[in-house]
C-alpha cells in the first residue's frame, strides 16, 4: 500500500500517523507540503491531525480552500480511498467529501482521553479487520469533535450505514451521552461517505497501535486498509 | 578585543523626553544603580539606552539578589554537556543523543492575564528547548494557585489551564505531567511553572555565543507589536492593588505562528548555516542581541527599521523592549542569507537582516541611518549590580509529638477527607486538558506513575521511534516544608524528585530548578532563599544529580504578603528499555504489598495534620540523603529486574494515600495489615516520612527477603484485591466511594458558581 500523509501549516499528528503506518507495511508513506497539487500517485491519501492554519477562522476551513485538497478532491471522486483524521476530518468535512459538521465539544474544553468506540460496520476498506459491535478503545485529542448533521442527513447515514464508529460505554452500550466525550449527535465518531471510499474520524487510531503507548486497537485499522489496497 | 571609544553622541528623537529622576524610577533603578549606568556611559543616556540598562539589570534578567546564591548549587557531572547560563541545560543520554531542558516561571503574567501569561510561558520555555537543536519531546507544569475559596481562584485556575492547553496543544508536543496546589500564600501571586524536554544529537548543539566580524544578523518569526513592553520590570517587583493596569504588560502568544518557527528553524539547522541562535524571551530584542554579543567578546550595529514591524509609527525604544513572541535572533555564515530565507519563507515567516557583527564590543543602534543608542557591552555585564542581600536563617521548629496528635474519631471519614482536599484530590479534569498522547511516545502517563515516562525517538528530529530508551520526567516541590525549614524542605524538594524519577525505574541524572520566591530585600526571605538552596546543594551533590538549569522568580508577594518558598524541582532520568519500568497501577489482585523504607509515623507538617486538625506545624520530615539513596538504589534495581509490579513513592499523605492512589489508578482493591506493635495508628498511615516507596510484587517473600540483604527495611503489610480498601481493625471503604470522592472535587469545584 503507497500512503500519502499531507502536511499543512499547523499539523502535528503527521508524524503519529505516518508511524502507524510505517508500523504495518513497512515503508514509510510519502508526506506531502499542501501547496503541493501534483504529488504522485497513492492507493491511500491521509489527512492528519493537527491545527491546520492555527484553526483560525473555523477548524479546517482554510486547509480544505488548499491546492493540495482540490487534487484530493478530484483523486476522491476517483475513488482514491481517503483518511481524515480529527483536523483531517474537519478538513474533509469542510472540503464538502463528507456530511455534515464537527462543533466545539459540548463541554468547551479541550479533552484527551481514551474513549470506547463500538465499530458500526466491518463493510468497507477500512474497517474490515473489525467485526461489527466489537468495542474498541482508542485516545480522542480534540476542542471540537461535536458531529453534527440535519435530521435528514442523520437519517441517511444511518440507513446507508454511513456511520463507522460510534462512542460507547465499555461493554458497548450506547445510553444517554455516557462515553460520549464531545456532546456528538447520536454518539458519533466517525462516518464514511456514500461509496465508503472516505471515512473521517475523530478519535486517533494511529495513537493505539503499540502494546505499551496506548495499546494496539487501532493497528486493525491500517492493517485492514492494507489488505484492501495492496 | 577592547570596547572602542564612542564617537559621536546618539541623535535625539523627535519627543524624546528628558532623563528625569522620575523616569528613572519608572524604569525599577534605584539611584546607585543609575550612577553606575552613567559612569559606563560617560553621558546622560537616551530613552532606548535607558530602557535596555533597565532590562538587562532587572532582578529578571542579570539575577542580581540570587547569582551569589546560585553558584552553590553542583552543575557538573560526566554526564552534563551544558550547565546553567545557555538557554537551556543538556545532558548525555547515550547513543549520541541528548536531553535538554529547563524549567521557567511565568508566575507575574499569569496572575494579571492567566489565558495569555501561562500560554506565553509555555511558548517561552518551548523556544529556549529548541533554539539549542533540540526537537521538544515532552511539556510538564508546576501550577500554585491560592485558597479555592478566594474570588480569584477558580478564574485563573480555568485560564492557566486553558493557556497552557491552548499553546502545548497547538504545538503537538504531549503534556505528560506535573503538579498543583492550593494555599492561601498564593491568593495574590500564584505561580506559573513551566519546563520543557527535549531531545537533539550531540552533535548538533546549538550555543547563543555569536562568532564572525561582519556576519549577519538575522530576525526570524513574528513581527514586532508593542505587546509585552518592560515585562521583565513588571516581573521584578510586588504587586499591589493596581496590579490589574499592568495587562498591558503581559504578551500575546500564537502558538500557531510558534509551530511554524519550530519547524523552520529545526529545518535550518538541519543544515550547517547557523553560526549561534537566540530566542527573544523576556527584554526582547535587548537581552537577545545583548547575550549573543557578550557571549562572542563582539559588537553589534542593528539597524531597528529594518526590524519587522506589526504596527506603524513604533519606535527604537519599543522595538527594543517589545516582549512579542514567537521570535528568533541568529547569526549566519556569510552568503547563507538566501539559502535561510527560502525556508522561513515556505513556513510563511518574516525573515530579515537586521544587522552584523562587529569588533567594537559596543552596541550601536541605528534609526533610519541615525545612530540612536551606543553602549559599551562589556561593562554592562561585568558592571551590573550584584548583591550580597542580608538574610537570617528559618530556624528549625521543634518537633511534632505524634502522640499529641489526635488520631480521627472517623477513620473511614479520615481517608476520604484527605483524598478529596484540593491538593490530593484528582486533578483529571486539568490533564484530560492537554494532550499527553500526541507523538505516540507516552508510556506512563498523568496519575499513571510517579514521573511521566516518555520513548525517545530514534532520530532525533525525525518523528520515526524505534528505539528502547525512555525518559522519566517529573516536577516536585513541597512548599509547606520549605516554608517551616528551608534548608530541610529544599533537601526534600530534590530528594522527592529523585524518588519520582527512581520509582519508574529510571537513572535520576539532572535539575533544573525554578526558585519562586518572595521580596529579597526582606533578610528573612533572603534566608529562606539561602536556606533552600543550602539544603538543594547537599541533596543535589549527595545524589550525583547536578543542577543543568533554571530560573528564579522573586517579587512574588502582595501588599507584603509572600507566597510560600517554592523551589521547583523538576528533574530528568533515563531507562534503557521502557520494557523494563514501573507504573503506580494496581491493576491485578494477589499481589503483595511491601513497604520499603522507614516508618517512625511523622506528623510535623503533614497534610493529615493540615487537613484533619487544622493546624500547620512543627519540623517537616527530615531527610536522610544516604538512606535516600541506598533505599532508591534497591528499589531501581528491582524494578529493572522485573521483580516489581508497581512502585508509588510515599510523599502527601503518607502509606494510606499512596495505596489509595495506587487502588484507584489500577481499579483494584487491597487490604493490609499494621505490623505488630504500632503505638499510633494514624501517624503509621498518615506520617510522611521521607525515603519510603510502596511495591507491589508477586512474590513478597522475595522482595523483604532482598530488602533484609541490601540492609533496607522492608515490610510485608498485604495483598492487593477486593472491591475495598481495608486496613484491618481500622477502616474499610469501598473503592467506588473513595473515587467519587477524589475525582468529583475539582470539576464540582470548577463548575461551581463563584
Amino acid at each position: 500500500m503507497k500512503a500519502a500523509v499531507l502536511v499543512f501549516p499547523g499539523s502535528n499528528r503527521e508524524g503519529d500517523v505516518a508511524q502507524a503506518i510505517e508500523l504495518v507495511t513497512g515503508r514509510r508513506p510519502q508526506m506531502v507540503w499542501h501547496g503541493d497539487g501534483d504529488f504522485e500517485k497513492v492507493d491511500l491519501i491521509v489527512v492528519p491531525g493537527g491545527f491546520s492554519y492555527g484553526d483560525y477562522l473555523r477548524c479546517g476551513a482554510m486547509a480544505a480552500q488548499s491546492p493540495v485538497m482540490a487534487e484530493v478532491k478530484k483523486r476522491a471522486a476517483q475513488g482514491v480511498p481517503v483518511l481524515g483524521i480529527c483536523n483531517g476530518f474537519q478538513i474533509v468535512t469542510e472540503a464538502g467529501l463528507l456530511p455534515g459538521t464537527l462543533m466545539r465539544n459540548s463541554h468547551l474544553k479541550f479533552v484527551c482521553a481514551d474513549v470506547h468506540l463500538r465499530v458500526e460496520t466491518s463493510q468497507s476498506l477500512f474497517t474490515n479487520r473489525y467485526q461489527a459491535g466489537q468495542v474498541i478503545k482508542v485516545p480522542v485529542a480534540h476542542a471540537e469533535g461535536n458531529y453534527f448533521a440535519d435530521a435528514d442527513t442523520m437519517k441517511r447515514l444511518e440507513d446507508r450505514g454511513q456511520i463507522a464508529f460510534r462512542y460507547c460505554g465499555p461493554d458497548g452500550s450506547i445510553v444517554d451521552g455516557r462515553g460520549n466525550p464531545n456532546g456528538s449527535s447520536s454518539n458519533i465518531a466517525g462516518v464514511f461517505n456514500d461509496t465508503k471510499t472516505v471515512l473521517g474520524l475523530m478519535p486517533h487510531p494511529e495513537n493505539a497501535v503499540e502494546p505499551m503507548f496506548g495499546g494496539t486497537d487501532g493497528k486493525a485499522l491500517f492493517e485492514g486498509m492494507v489488505e484492501a489496497l495492496s | 578585543m577592547t570596547v572602542a571609544p564612542e564617537k559621536n553622541p546618539p541623535v535625539k528623537l523627535p519627543n524624546e523626553p528628558a532623563i528625569t529622576p522620575q523616569i528613572v524610577a519608572e524604569h525599577g533603578l534605584a539611584p546607585d544603580e543609575y550612577e553606575r549606568l552613567l559612569k559606563i556611559m560617560g553621558r546622560t543616556p537616551t530613552m532606548v539606552e535607558l530602557g535596555i540598562f533597565s532590562a538587562m539589570w532587572s532582578e529578571h534578567c542579570s539575577y542580581k539578589s540570587s547569582k551569589v546564591w546560585l553558584k552553590k548549587l553542583p552543575t557538573k557531572a560526566p554526564w552534563v554537556i551544558q550547565g546553567p547560563g545557555e538557554n537551556a541545560g543538556v545532558i548525555d543520554i547515550g547513543d549520541g543523543q541528548a536531553a535538554i531542558f529547563k524549567m521557567e516561571s511565568h508566575n507575574h503574567p499569569s496572575y494579571i492575564e492567566p489565558y495569555q501569561g501561562a500560554a506565553t510561558g509555555v511558548g517561552g520555555i518551548l523556544r529556549d528547548v529548541f533554539t539549542m537543536g533540540a526537537r521538544p519531546v515532552a511539556n510538564l507544569n508546576a501550577l500554585r494557585f491560592g485558597d479555592p475559596e478566594n474570588a480569584k481562584t477558580r478564574h485563573l485556575v480555568s485560564g492557566v489551564v486553558a493557556g497552557i492547553a491552548g499553546y502545548g496543544n497547538c504545538m503537538g508536543i504531549p503534556t505528560v505531567g506535573g503538579e498543583t496546589n492550593f494555599h492561601a500564600a498564593y491568593n495574590g501571586n500564584i505561580l506559573v511553572n513551566a519546563m520543557t524536554v527535549g531531545v537533539a544529537a550531540t552533535d548538533k548543539i546549538f550555543y547563543a555565543a555569536a562568532a564572525g566580524i561582519g556576519n549577519p544578523m538575522v530576525y526570524v518569526g513574528s513581527r514586532t507589536g508593542r505587546d509585552g513592553i518592560h515585562g521583565a520590570t513588571m516581573s521584578s517587583t510586588e504587586f499591589n492593588e493596581d496590579s490589574e493596569s499592568k495587562r498591558p504588560t503581559v504578551q500575546v502568544g500564537d502558538p500557531f505562528v510558534e509551530k511554524l518557527l519550530l519547524e523552520a528553524c529545526l529545518e535550518l539547522m538541519a543544515t550547517d548555516a547557523i553560526i549561534a541562535i537566540q530566542d527573544m524571551g523576556a527584554a526582547g530584542l535587548t537581552s537577545s542581541s545583548f547575550e549573543m554579543a557578550a557571549k562572542g567578546g563582539l559588537g553589534l550595529v542593528m539597524e531597528l527599521d529594518k526590524v519587522p514591524m506589526r504596527e506603524t509609527g513604533m519606535n527604537p525604544y519599543e522595538l527594543m523592549l517589545s516582549e512579542s513572541q514567537e521570535r528568533m535572533l541568529m547569526v549566519l555564515k556569510p552568503g547563507r542569507e538566501d539559502e535561510a530565507r527560502k525556508i522561513f519563507e515556505k513556513w510563511e515567516l518574516d525573515f530579515a537582516v537586521i544587522g552584523h557583527l562587529t569588533d567594537t564590543e559596543r552596541m550601536v543602534l541605528t534609526w533610519h541611518g541615525d545612530v540612536v543608542g551606543n553602549i559599551p557591552i562589556p561593562p554592562l555585564v561585568t558592571e551590573a549590580p550584584m548583591y550580597e542581600r542580608p538574610w537570617t536563617l528559618t530556624p528549625l521548629p521543634a518537633e511534632l509529638d505524634a502522640a499529641k496528635v489526635p488520631a480521627p474519631e472517623d477513620w473511614k471519614a479520615s481517608l476520604l477527607t484527605l483524598m478529596s482536599c484540593p491538593d490530593l484530590a484528582s486533578k483529571a479534569w486539568i490533564w484530560h486538558q492537554y494532550d499527553h498522547l500526541i507523538m505516540g511516545n507516552t508510556a506512563i502517563r498523568p496519575q499513571g506513575g510517579d514521573a511521566a515516562l516518555v520513548r525517545v525517538p530514534a532520530a532525533p528530529q525525525g518523528t520515526k521511534s524505534a528505539g528502547h530508551k525512555g525518559l522519566a520526567m517529573t516536577s516536585d516541590c513541597t512548599p509547606r516544608y520549605v516554608q517551616a525549614h528551608p534548608e530541610t524542605g529544599g533537601r526534600q524538594a530534590v530528594a522527592e524528585a529523585w524518588r519520582n524519577i527512581t520509582a519508574v525505574g529510571a537513572r535520576p541524572l539532572a535539575v533544573t530548578d525554578n526558585m519562586n520566591f518572595g521580596n529579597p530585600q526582606k533578610p528573612e526571605i533572603m534566608g529562606q532563599f539561602a536556606g533552600a538552596i543550602m539544603g538543594m546543594a547537599e541533596a543535589c551533590t549527595a545524589l550525583d544529580f547536578p543542577v543543568v538549569s533554571g530560573n528564579v522568580s522573586l517579587y512574588n508577594e502582595t501588599e507584603g504578603r509572600p507566597i510560600l518558598p517554592t523551589p521547583t524541582i523538576g528533574a530528568v532520568g533515563v531507562i534503557d528499555d521502557i520494557a523494563t519500568s514501573a507504573g503506580s497501577r494496581l491493576d491485578q489482585s494477589g499481589l503483595a504489598l511491601v513497604l520499603i523504607g522507614e516508618t517512625k509515623g511523622w506528623l510535623g507538617q503533614s497534610i493529615y495534620l493540615r487537613e484533619l486538625h487544622g493546624r500547620e506545624e512543627g519540623a517537616p520530615p527530615p531527610v536522610d540523603l544516604a538512606v535516600e539513596r541506598r533505599n532508591g538504589d534497591f528499589v531501581r534495581g528491582q524494578i529493572v529486574g522485573r521483580r516489581v509490579h508497581a512502585c508509588h513513592d510515599l510523599s502527601d499523605g503518607g502509606l494510606l494515600v499512596a495505596l489509595a492512589e495506587m487502588c484507584l489508578s489500577g481499579g483494584t482493591g487491597a487490604c493490609i495489615k499494621l505490623p505488630q506493635g504500632i503505638a499510633a495508628p494514624h501517624a503509621y498511615l498518615y506520617g510522611e516520612d521521607q525515603g519510603r516507596y510502596l511495591i507491589a510484587t508477586d512474590d513478597g517473600g522475595a522482595l523483604v527477603e532482598a530488602a533484609q540483604k541490601a540492609g533496607v527495611p522492608a515490610v510485608l503489610l498485604g495483598y492487593s484485591g477486593g472491591p475495598n480498601i481495608t486496613v484491618d481493625g481500622l477502616l474499610s471503604v469501598p473503592l467506588q466511594e473513595l473515587r467519587n470522592a477524589h475525582e468529583d472535587w475539582l470539576p464540582g469545584y470548577m463548575n461551581s458558581a463563584a
